[in-house]
């Protein structure tokens, strides 16, 4: 029998690997948000639909059109822009005009990720980056909360929705108050049932407290998820403010209440875990998320806006990679 | 509470690859017949390449001498068949590299007779006496390091070992040579385990063997005769359970420290086919010139555990298992985790060669390499909990001497990182480039 040489490559080994890609784990967090997602479109109607979409379209076309060092298009198979642009609509208004939510969507990804090379190379989570650009840009239509849709039709689209480019279109929907704001300037409770499934006042993803929850626990399971993360962040808003409640339970708000009103839970369990902008080690994740808790907390009762997820987050992002110098795993049999 | 530390016994992160030895893990140990011709690199165990002690041209016997030890981490190398030595020169290694060995033409009427059949009295032998001989014999660790196992057994004055540690764990998937060997030959395992347990003064005996071999298990137990001082410790399946280090962690509960040994907690470690070698020594003179090899891999023909004369070249185990298919892309020596790729089927089987495997495209086909998005799997995999995305990070930045800070030379490449990287980054080959840098700039300080 003759025996033919193959060309043989020369892989180096590990020859085998586990299933999971990058991309795939982009795509698992976009199916986790769905429910929350596919819920505030029923609670908020077409016009909501519309910013996710103005967001995503502008987040891909910033990252289409500054390619990098990479082929155009190329980085886009990742599908981290599309996440992105989903996290930033999921902070926005359902009101906002359009053309802001495209221009957060792509100062989000040309600020907040191109610039430092791309995907991996960031420093501050690229959604709350464009986020932080329109609430410095245009604080009015990023804090005017349009009503539930209640008994309109689910085709209803808000007036200030199309409001041209530039055209400081003035906000004509009637406006109404999250329950973070009803807290702060009027000590006013929601009740919590309302805010576990969603149907309050806010931004698009800051409803659903429940599917946003279960959305975790899937990515969780696909181990895409950090849980130390949410859980400190949890933990210390709930204890943080816990202690604040025992000292003036009519100022400050139950640890319930701040858990599952406003970004809390959108922030801890989707925005403090993207991987790129938080510790990698284990003792580093504890020390971030009970850092993003305390500055919650801090924000919310002490700031003048009534919410501060986004800025909290920011702010240890900017920590992070000191974070990660000193607390280095202790290593096998040292 | 032994129960629960029963339960907990394990050491920390590693990865599951899957197990992939329903292949070959039913299939008897078959003989390779003899081949024309052997090649018998000088320098197959880590350290000093051993000294021939014959000359081109003359006529050698299975199992006679042709290379004594070239110093105290050397070990003596044995004709693997009846022939003549044609060649001592250079030959080109699994490696790739030319290197020092010895061609040997097999006698066509080549038997399986030996120099020498006679066992040795091996319990009027003293430690050192054993020492001598182990090294005399060739024996060297043959679970793939190739570390001379007589430099193992050597402790130092006043460090005492307790406990001998058989590692079965055979946890780099396709690999079933120990595997079967546990299976086959039970007795010769139980037996050189007690030579070396009883010469090392240690008291007890432990062979640590992964869940997946359970047939293994029960053999085993059922040869240890009441009283004897063996138990046979189930291991978790999870890769690396057979790096030393870390089924030391798994039986006893103790980390070995960086840069020491285990001799440093008390122990000594033992493949299973070392100790079955120093059976086939002691009992039936039989020195180290033939292993157990596993073929598998889906791009061979007809798997099979081996046993393979050293020098053998890999292309005729190959032809003995009915060739490579057509679709065979890539052959590695050892296991798909740790294992060497070859470039050339002509190179020869050594004393570490646990493995022979081959892969077609379906292993072969690598996804695009994504940037590291700080994912943090790597770190859940390392089993000496290093943080491989830095290391990928630094040695891709070329700052080789922020690797060592973060104790790059601490790292073992055993794979783990590489295996979980979801952006497919070759982690492992970018820390050996930092490993090989640093070791260049530490022998030239210019």
């Amino acid at each position: 029998m003759t025996q033919k040489d193959p060309d043989l490559l020369l892989l180096h080994a590990p020859l085998l690997r586990q299933g999971m890609t990058t991309p795939g784990a982009m795509r698992d967090v976009l199916y986790a948000l769905a429910p929350a997602t596919l819920a505030a479109l029923w609670f908020f109607g077409l016009g909501a639909l519309l910013v996710l979409v103005a967001s995503i379209v502008g987040a891909v076309l910033a990252e289409w059109f500054f390619p990098g060092s990479r082929q155009r298009g190329e980085s886009l198979l990742d599908a981290s822009a599309i996440l992105t642009g989903l996290l930033l609509g999921l902070t926005l208004p359902p009101g906002l005009p359009l053309w802001m939510a495209f221009l957060g969507g792509a100062v989000g990804i040309g600020l907040g990720k191109v610039i430092w090379g791309g995907l991996g190379h960031n420093l501050f989570n690229p959604a709350l980056l464009g986020r932080a650009f329109l609430l410095a840009t245009f604080p009015i239509p990023m804090t005017t909360w349009a009503p539930l849709r209640g008994s309109d039709s689910f085709f209803h689209v808000h007036a200030s929705n199309l409001a041209p480019p530039f055209m400081q279109a003035q906000i004509d929907a009637i406006s109404s108050a999250t329950p973070l704001g009803l807290m702060k300037f009027d000590q006013e409770v929601t009740p919590l049932t309302n805010l576990v499934f969603g149907n309050t006042t806010g931004s698009l993803g800051e409803t659903s407290g429940l599917l946003l929850v279960l959305g975790g626990i899937y990515l969780w399971l696909r181990r895409d998820l950090d849980w130390r993360i949410p859980v400190s962040i949890v933990v210390t808003v709930v204890v943080f403010s816990g202690c604040l409640g025992l000292a003036d339970p009519v100022r400050f708000p139950s640890p319930l209440f701040s858990v599952f009103s406003g970004g809390m839970l959108l922030g801890a369990i989707y925005m403090a875990t993207d991987p790129v902008t938080s510790p990698v080690t284990p003792r580093g994740t504890w020390i971030f998320g009970v850092g993003v808790g305390v500055l919650v907390v801090l924000i919310r009762v002490f700031g003048g806006l009534p919410e501060g997820v986004m800025y909290s987050i920011l702010l240890m992002n900017a920590a992070t990679p000191l974070i990660d110098r000193y607390t280095q795993p202790r290593i096998f049999g040292r | 509470m032994n129960t629960l530390r029963l339960l907990r016994r394990n050491f920390d992160h590693g990865v599951h690859p899957a197990h992939h030895k329903k292949q070959t893990e039913d299939l008897a140990i078959q003989r390779v017949p003899f081949v024309s011709h052997y090649v018998m690199p000088l320098g197959q165990h880590i350290g000093v390449p051993s000294r021939p002690t014959v000359k081109a041209g003359e006529q050698v016997g299975r199992g006679q001498l042709i290379a004594e030890p070239g110093g105290f981490v050397s070990t003596a190398l044995h004709s693997p068949v009846t022939g003549t030595v044609r060649e001592i020169g250079e030959f080109r290694g699994i490696d790739g590299q030319f290197s020092p060995a010895m061609q040997i033409e097999a006698d066509p009427y080549a038997t399986q007779q030996l120099e020498s059949t006679t066992g040795i009295d091996w319990m009027s032998l003293s430690l050192d006496e054993f020492i001598g001989q182990v090294q005399q014999a060739g024996i060297v660790g043959m679970g793939g390091a190739a570390f001379p196992s007589h430099v193992k057994f050597s402790v130092p004055d006043g460090v005492k070992i307790n406990r001998l540690l058989i590692n079965g764990a055979e946890c780099e998937p396709y690999l079933t040579n120990d595997h079967r060997l546990m299976v086959e030959r039970p007795e010769d395992l139980l037996l050189g385990a007690e030579i070396v347990r009883q010469k090392l003064g240690a008291e007890e005996t432990l062979i640590g063997v992964e869940r997946n071999k359970p047939d293994a298990i029960e053999i085993l137990r059922q040869h240890i005769q009441p009283g004897q001082p063996v138990r046979v410790v189930p291991l978790q399946v999870k890769y690396p359970q057979g790096a030393e280090k870390m089924i030391i962690k798994t039986v006893f509960g103790r980390e070995v420290p960086a840069g020491q040994f285990p001799r440093d907690v008390e122990v000594n470690v033992n493949n299973v086919g070392t100790i079955v070698a120093i059976a086939d020594y002691f009992l039936r003179g039989l020195p180290s010139i033939e292993r157990i090899v596993t073929v598998a891999g889906p791009g061979v023909s007809y798997p099979a555990n081996l046993i393979v004369p050293l020098g053998t070249p890999v292309r005729e185990v190959l032809r003995f298992c009915g060739g490579l298919k057509d679709e065979t892309r890539e052959v590695i020596m050892g296991g798909p985790m740790m294992g060497r790729p070859i470039a050339s089927l002509d190179v020869p089987v050594l004393k570490g060669s646990s493995g022979i495997l081959a892969f077609t495209d379906a292993e072969t086909a690598r996804p695009q390499e994504y940037p590291c998005i700080r994912c943090g799997r790597c770190l859940e995999a390392c089993p000496y909990f290093l943080n491989p995305s830095r290391f990928a990070r630094l040695a891709k930045a070329r700052m080789f001497d922020e690797m060592q800070q973060y104790s790059v030379m601490d790292c073992v490449e055993c794979g783990c990182c590489t295996f979980a990287c979801p952006s497919n980054i070759p982690i492992v080959l970018l820390i050996r480039t930092g490993k090989d840098a640093l070791r260049a700039s530490r022998e030239k300080p210019e």
